[in-house]
């Protein structure tokens, strides 16, 4: 530890390490919910994180963890609700995510002996990140790394197209299961940095600047990684300046990058 | 009976009160060309889910050869434009070297569309391009749903052509599902004439002289596929339920009447 102590005590370092963590992992989850056009039921997600936050207080236990068990039982409850067809899913997505959010603010409001940031959880607080914080994002990033490896021919052929991948004998049910237990996790790593209510702004803006140029699934998320990261060096870059908000900064320099290459490269290649 | 590859016996489905198939009893055996032919809305796109396995029975039972291989082609295709991908990405993704990928697409016949995106190829090369997909997986039984759907009529009857060579050629058991019945009269062993029950099953020939087949297609098409018919023992109504006036309660009978096979 001595070595990387320098680095490590350092707030600017540990929060632009955590950025790029969250980055590496944004960035082939951003893909999925841009390819399965999932942007708004990733809103009703990272919205009911804040949920997680108070339960976690009230049950005194970690508040990754209890965040991402939430947005896993959400998920789960998203998915079975919307097969019932009884309202048309982005009616379905407007409803719990606000009401996610609203339940959670509430409940917040009734543990008067705790002071909690608001404000840190609803746009994030990175450069308060201190080396637990740090050891969660790699942690958790390296978990989602490595689902998203092991499943990656299934949950490609499943997104391309869901019978197809049925009848050549991929577990499709089980593998949505995963890409929503991957996504809660992502959230859970990801709050930290742009607050719940950016987080979506995170996964699908490098994304979708990387559908303008990549040819392949995989360039795109390589693409998509590529541009996380240059937004929040970037951001923080901004941050510390000019003294912005940084989760605001890293959202608003993925936007001027997604904007340069739409108006600077003409058509997509594939 | 080791060339039986599915055996379909009674097989109901049912979406909440509405009956989708209806005591359907299909076997398919190695070589065969079954074709489901039938008015919009009588199951047949059911009917083969499942056989696929993607749709569960509510009655009756499914029994598929251990181990059987399915190449799928499916209806639709929709596919999204935000995913990047390449033919050759896309036919990969089934295990399949790049010698084999190419040589399918050159059965096929669109050898030059290898390397282009899969979001400009025209709907015949699409469905071209799917079924090399079914192809390289070496299916023992090909199933396809409207495979010549949005193939001009040059296209059409070369596509089936192509699908009894493959029949020919790999050996496997092909189901599928049309509306071009005067191509499927020629290119099949086998018709079957869905509305959510079997009307009448048989081989073209002897079909298209079906009172069966004649009332639920309608005197001209029939006509212009068959040189004569005799009458009708039953009828549809406007449910697709069947009417018969002699022996009303005894439908099942009247239809088995009709199988040929």
């Amino acid at each position: 530890m001595s070595i990387l102590d320098p680095i490590l005590d350092d707030f600017f370092w540990r929060a632009l390490l955590g950025g790029l963590g969250v980055a590496l992992v944004a960035g082939p989850l951003g893909c999925f919910v841009v390819w399965r056009r999932m942007a708004y039921f990733g809103d009703t997600l990272a919205h009911s994180a804040l949920l997680g936050i108070a339960l976690g207080f009230l049950f005194q236990i970690n508040l990754s963890l209890s965040v991402t068990i939430t947005c896993a039982l959400l998920a789960i409850a998203l998915v079975y609700l919307s097969r019932s067809r009884a309202l048309a899913t982005d009616t379905l997505l407007g409803i719990l995510a606000h009401s996610a959010l609203a339940i959670g603010l509430v409940a917040l409001s009734f543990m008067p002996d705790l002071r909690v940031d608001l404000t840190g959880y609803l746009f994030g607080d990175l450069l308060a990140m201190t080396r637990q914080d740090l050891g969660l994002i790699l942690g958790g990033g390296a978990v989602v790394l490595a689902l998203l490896f092991w499943l990656w021919p299934g949950l490609l052929m499943a997104t391309i197209h869901e019978e197809l991948a049925r009848v050549e004998g991929f577990p499709v049910a089980r593998l949505q299961l995963a890409l929503m237990l991957i996504f809660s996790l992502v959230i859970a790593v990801a709050m930290k940095m742009v607050g719940v209510l950016l987080i979506t702004a995170l996964l699908i803006i490098p994304a979708a600047t990387a559908r303008r140029l990549a040819s392949s699934p995989e360039k795109m998320v390589l693409m998509a990684i590529g541009f996380g990261m240059i937004a929040v060096s970037g951001g923080l870059t901004l941050s510390w300046n000019v003294d912005t908000p940084a989760g605001p900064s890293i959202v608003v320099s993925a936007f001027t990058v997604f904007v340069l290459v739409y108006a600077l490269v003409r058509k997509a290649r594939a | 009976m080791t060339n039986l590859l599915v055996r379909l016996e009674r097989a109901s489905v049912r979406f909440d009160k509405l009956q989708v198939v209806d005591d359907v009893s299909l076997d398919v055996h190695r070589g065969d060309i079954v074709t489901i032919i039938g008015p919009n809305g009588a199951g047949k796109t059911t009917l083969i889910k499942t056989v696929l396995g993607l749709q569960p029975l509510t009655s009756g039972s499914i029994h598929k050869t251990p181990g059987l291989q399915i190449g799928y082609v499916p209806q639709h295709l929709q596919l999204q434009t935000t995913l990047p991908l390449s033919v050759r990405r896309f036919l990969s993704l089934t295990g399949a070297s790049t010698k084999e990928c190419q040589a399918a697409l050159h059965q096929t016949g669109i050898p030059q569309v290898f390397r282009q995106s899969i979001h400009h190829l025209s709907g015949g090369e699409m469905q071209r391009l799917l079924l090399a997909r079914a192809l390289v997986r070496k299916p023992d039984l090909l199933v396809l749903d409207e495979p010549a759907q949005g193939v001009d009529i040059n296209g059409q009857a070369a596509l089936y052509d192509l699908i009894r060579s493959f029949r020919d050629q790999l050996h496997c058991g092909v189901i599928m599902i049309s509306h071009d019945l005067h191509l499927v009269m020629a290119a099949t062993d086998r018709v079957i004439c869905l509305n959510q029950h079997v009307c009448c099953s048989g081989y073209p020939e002897d079909i298209s002289h079906d009172p069966a087949f004649v009332e639920t297609f309608g005197r001209p098409v029939a006509e212009s596929l068959a040189v004569y018919q005799h009458h009708h023992n039953h009828h549809h109504d406007l449910h697709g339920d069947v009417v018969d006036e002699r022996h009303s309660s005894q439908h099942q009978d009247a239809c088995d009447h009709h199988v040929h096979s």
